[in-house]
């Protein structure tokens, strides 16, 4: 087991335990801004984490230790997704790579405990959350693995840290159509599984329009901090993600303290960055209706498969 | 005498004693004896099948006085991993099935069937010819018939489930069969060994390779020869139906290997491109008609289908990537193939165990009728979750690490040291990547809806709410298949290495474990330990479980009826979701491959219109294929035989008239 692979993941994990809230806080503010409310301050989520660890958990009489243990799956989860992804290096671990299939499959973990966290509340908006967060993580799914397949082609790996390397290594391929092609079904996919405009309103508490709230709405105390944290990790994770492969540059990749220094910063930055982007975007749009989500996923599975198809039979 | 040869006629002998013990013995003692001798016909399985998996050699050979060539029971290494597979299997159904007996389970022939079935499905493997092949798969059909029709006087429809079910078994056997006799013809011989040496890409090759895959095919429940699989497996009592799904379904893939590994093995492009064909079909087709399915044996069934095309899938990567020459790829698809076919074996003989003990507590297996049954059989919903999650590939369980690696060589397959192998392969590759994604996606949604609706939230009906654990000896077992499905995904070094070895010297190098337990493909260059998986994720669980005591010392938990209950203070169990509208959405998606039929009754209150008493609605969702493909041939089949009822009327002086015109007939074509 190499050390600079788990320095850097743990370098990782603190960050972006710190960087996710701020991230939300400050899409949160822009969203406030740019629609001309004052907003509520870019700390605000961070004060809402310490207030809920303050609180006593209320929990459903007949609920079952699935609403103790499935938020902590969910953070957990999510964190392994910080360890894993190439965030601030590109250095993997010798045995559990971050290779995609995995990574997609330590995120399906997270999805697993949300949705059952819904149907252990025994009423219907947690049920309907969960059914809906299922059918759209199914229709995610082929969207992700394909755009990931397209990238992984011209690295010849399906690692993500070494499809990050070859990225920096080559950056024409990052201009490349195929991959602007698989880089928008990708941001498409995580749009959806990350519950955002247009696919779930993060804003709303209105019963018919959510996805995750209505999940999440028989939580209190330290389970909603944990199920509200680790969607906050998984949103920020895959940002930087998104964000490692379209500009690559900053990435640590032979391990000194300088670097390590400069990575950090530069994930940061491009992640609060892409934030704010996805802040001001998700201000012009409204979200659509649920059983238009299929054709909006289907387009972006359709991208994706020209973009395997086309890194075959042009490169 | 080998061992192999010695064990073999153990387990003969075992099972002679075991249907004996059934037909003679007490009542009482029924049970316990004859599931403990069939117990041990497993463990004899087990021991030969795992002998023969080291390499050892011999068998029994049977000389005919027939012209064909004798009769040799002898399992090679492929087969004797299928002779372990179905004895696992075997074996945790013999134990359940001591502990659930009850009603007409336990009758006389049911019990002398069980030892029928379990011998029958343990020879296939072993058999070398092509006529001790096929009595070997006559002995399991007529068990695992007799076995189905256990219930046949308390319910009609085990009746009609029985008849699809020979139906369905004897087309099965006859394009077989027909296969073997096509191969058989063109070489002259009867025996395997005689079979391989027909000339590859012959008429006659390819007309086995059909044959020998829709046979196959029917037996592993594949598209469009599943129509079976939803009507027999859930009447069928819960062990039996986790043997026939757990282990009946692999002898149809040991029979898909046989043919691709043994004896047509210089296969063309297009046999790998059909097999994947008709494995994406049912792998989608069946996970769509399990999401969708409200009854929870139901799903299961429809869920073996998907399992077994995903099977198929791998297999027809790796025959395609073989004929293209891209070894490694196609060598960790075999593998990948295997896994799977291992994997599901364990964790679907421990969901339809555990659904057994569900039906075995409530009488019910709707699951719109379930739910809270984790505080109640606390047992039962920890295997069945566990086994859920191997269902759904989710690490770190089997299911999985063979998903895993199926896509591995499915996105390594597509190129060759960077040069595309065929226009083809890099068609048949994404999509092939595309359709595994999907399926795991709905997977997903099926078994977070089955565990869900049935073991969370509160009880939908008295009889949930009334449930209590099953009795030890069918725990045991349920256990005992959540445990294998665990260490199966924790340690699938050695046993990829195992299963890898068991195809051939050279796919023993594709698959090598490393570390702790985890695996690694050489040719593709992709590694997985999920001991470290589970490592990380435990050293990524402490702060959280400090920050989690700490905080529970001054704010303990508060139990409330309902925290939030939308709003409302009457939030009564009925206002949940059931499995129907958690499916529902899913079927709107699906409109026009579920073709739903929806009815919906609204009861007026009598002063108003505005005012609603009642709602009902019923949703049901057919067999699309059953009805679109097989009904109108049973119709016109129907019409046929209406037409046949006036010509065959029970007149002496009509059939005279028949033999008279006939005779005339012959009469003048022989003169002419």
């Amino acid at each position: 087991m190499n050390w600079s692979a788990i320095v850097i993941a743990l370098v990782q994990v603190v960050l972006f335990v710190f960087l996710a809230p701020l991230l939300v806080g400050v899409m949160r503010q822009v969203r406030a801004r740019v629609s001309g409310r004052v907003g509520a301050g870019i700390w605000q989520p961070w004060r809402d984490v310490r207030k809920l660890l303050r609180k006593d958990p209320v929990r459903a009489q007949d609920s079952s230790w699935m609403l103790r243990a499935g938020p902590v799956a969910l953070l957990v989860s999510s964190l392994l997704l910080c360890v894993l992804l190439p965030l601030v290096g590109t250095v993997p671990f010798s045995r559990i790579p971050s290779d995609l299939f995995v990574i997609v499959s330590v995120m399906l973990i997270g999805v697993v405990a949300l949705a059952l966290v819904g149907l252990d509340g025994g009423t219907a908006f947690g049920g309907m959350g969960s059914s809906r967060h299922m059918t759209v993580a199914a229709l995610v799914e082929p969207t992700f693995l394909l755009s990931i397949y397209a990238l992984s082609i011209p690295a010849g790996t399906s690692t993500l840290s070494l499809i990050v390397q070859t990225r920096l290594d080559t950056p024409e391929i990052i201009i490349s159509p195929v991959s602007v092609l698989a880089i928008v079904a990708l941001a498409i996919a995580i749009m959806a599984e990350t519950n955002r405009l247009p696919v779930d309103n993060p804003g709303t508490h209105l019963e018919l329009t959510m996805l995750h709230e209505a999940m999440v709405i028989e939580s209190s105390g330290r389970d909603l901090a944990w199920l509200e944290l680790g969607s906050w990790l998984k949103l920020a994770a895959l940002l930087g993600l998104v964000a490692n492969l379209v500009i690559p540059w900053g990435v640590v990749t032979d391990f000194s303290v300088l670097a390590l220094l400069l990575g950090v910063i530069t994930i940061g930055v491009k992640v609060l960055l892409l934030g704010v982007l996805l802040a001001v975007g998700e201000v012009f749009l409204a979200k659509i209706r649920l059983f238009q989500v299929p054709e909006l996923l289907a387009g972006s599975f359709a991208l994706a498969f020209l973009a395997v198809t086309a890194s075959y039979l042009v490169a | 005498m080998t061992n192999l040869g010695a064990g073999l006629i153990l387990q003969l002998v075992l099972a002679a004693v075991a249907m004996l013990t059934a037909l003679t013995i007490a009542p009482s003692l029924r049970a316990t004896v004859t599931g403990s001798l069939s117990a041990l016909l497993a463990l004899a399985g087990l021991t030969t099948g795992a002998l023969a998996m080291t390499g050892a050699t011999g068998g029994i050979l049977i000389p005919l006085a027939l012209p064909m060539d004798a009769l040799i029971l002898a399992p090679d290494r492929l087969g004797g991993l299928f002779m372990v597979v179905v004895s696992v299997v075997g074996l945790l159904v013999s134990i359940y099935g001591i502990g659930s007996a009850t009603g007409p389970a336990t009758s006389r022939t049911a019990w002398a069937a069980l030892p029928i079935f379990l011998l029958g499905m343990q020879l296939v493997p072993a058999a070398t010819d092509s006529v001790s092949f096929l009595l070997a798969w006559e002995i399991m059909t007529l068990g695992s018939t007799v076995l189905l029709l256990a219930d046949h006087a308390s319910r009609a429809s085990v009746a009609s489930a029985g008849i699809w079910y020979s139906a369905m078994s004897q087309l099965s056997f006859f394009l077989v069969l027909a296969g073997f006799a096509v191969l058989a013809a063109a070489t002259g011989g009867t025996s395997f060994a005689a079979m391989a040496t027909i000339e590859p890409g012959s008429w006659a090759a390819n007309l086995a390779f059909l044959l020998l895959l829709l046979g196959f095919g029917g037996k592993a429940e594949l598209v469009p020869l599943h129509v079976w699989v939803p009507r027999v497996l859930p009447e069928a009592p819960s062990h039996v139906s986790a043997a026939m799904s757990g282990a009946m379904v692999k002898i149809g893939v040991y029979g898909a290997l046989l043919v691709c590994l043994r004896l047509l093995p210089e296969a063309p492009p297009w046999w790998g491109i059909l097999i994947m064909l008709l494995g994406g079909a049912s792998a989608l087709y069946g996970i769509l008609q399990a999401s969708v399915s409200s009854d929870l044996k139901v799903l299961l069934a429809y869920s073996t289908t998907e399992n077994m095309g995903l099977v198929f899938l791998s297999l027809g990567a790796s025959v395609l990537l073989r004929s293209y020459d891209a070894v490694a790829a196609a060598d960790a698809a075999l593998i990948a193939a295997l896994l799977l076919a291992v994997s599901h074996a364990v964790f679907k003989a421990t969901l339809f165990l555990g659904a057994g003990a569900i039906i075995h507590a409530t009488g019910e297996r709707n699951l719109d009728r379930l739910g809270g049954l984790g505080s109640r059989m606390p047992w039962t919903a920890l295997s069945f979750g566990i086994a859920s999650l191997g269902a759904a590939a989710i690490p770190v369980t089997s299911g999985f690490v063979a998903e895993w690696m199926l896509l591995q060589s499915l996105i390594h397959g597509g190129r060759l040291n960077g040069e595309v192998v065929s226009v083809a392969a890099s068609v048949a590759m994404p999509l092939a990547v595309a359709v595994v994604a999907l399926t795991a996606g709905l997977a997903l949604l099926t078994f977070v809806k089955a565990y869900g609706i049935a073991f969370l939230a509160r009880p939908r009906s008295s009889a949930a709410a009334l449930a209590h654990d099953v009795p030890l000896l069918m725990r045991f077992p349920l256990l005992l298949g959540a445990l294998g499905v665990l260490a199966l995904g924790l340690i699938p070094g050695p046993v990829a290495a195992v299963v890898a070895a068991t195809v051939g010297p050279q796919t023993a190098l594709a698959a090598v474990p490393v570390g702790l337990g985890g695996v690694a493909l050489p040719g593709i260059g992709a590694v997985l330990d999920p001991v470290m998986l589970v490592v990380l994720s435990a050293l990524v669980l402490i702060p959280i479980l400090i920050a989690i005591i700490v905080s529970a010392r001054t704010h303990p938990e508060r139990i409330n009826a309902l925290p939030w209950g939308g709003g409302g203070s009457r939030a009564r169990p009925r206002m949940q979701y059931t499995a129907t509208s958690y499916a529902e959405p899913l079927v709107r998606v699906f409109d026009d491959v579920l073709k739903p039929s929806r009815d919906v009754q609204v009861t007026h209150v009598g002063e108003s219109r505005y005012l609603v008493e009642r709602v009902k609605i019923e949703q049901t969702v057919s067999d699309v294929i059953e009805t679109r493909l097989y009904r109108p041939v049973l119709n016109l089949m129907q019409r046929y035989g209406i037409v046949a009822r006036y010509a065959a009327n029970g007149s002496i002086h009509r059939y005279l008239t028949y033999s008279f015109v006939a005779f005339l007939i012959v009469l003048i074509v022989v003169s002419l």
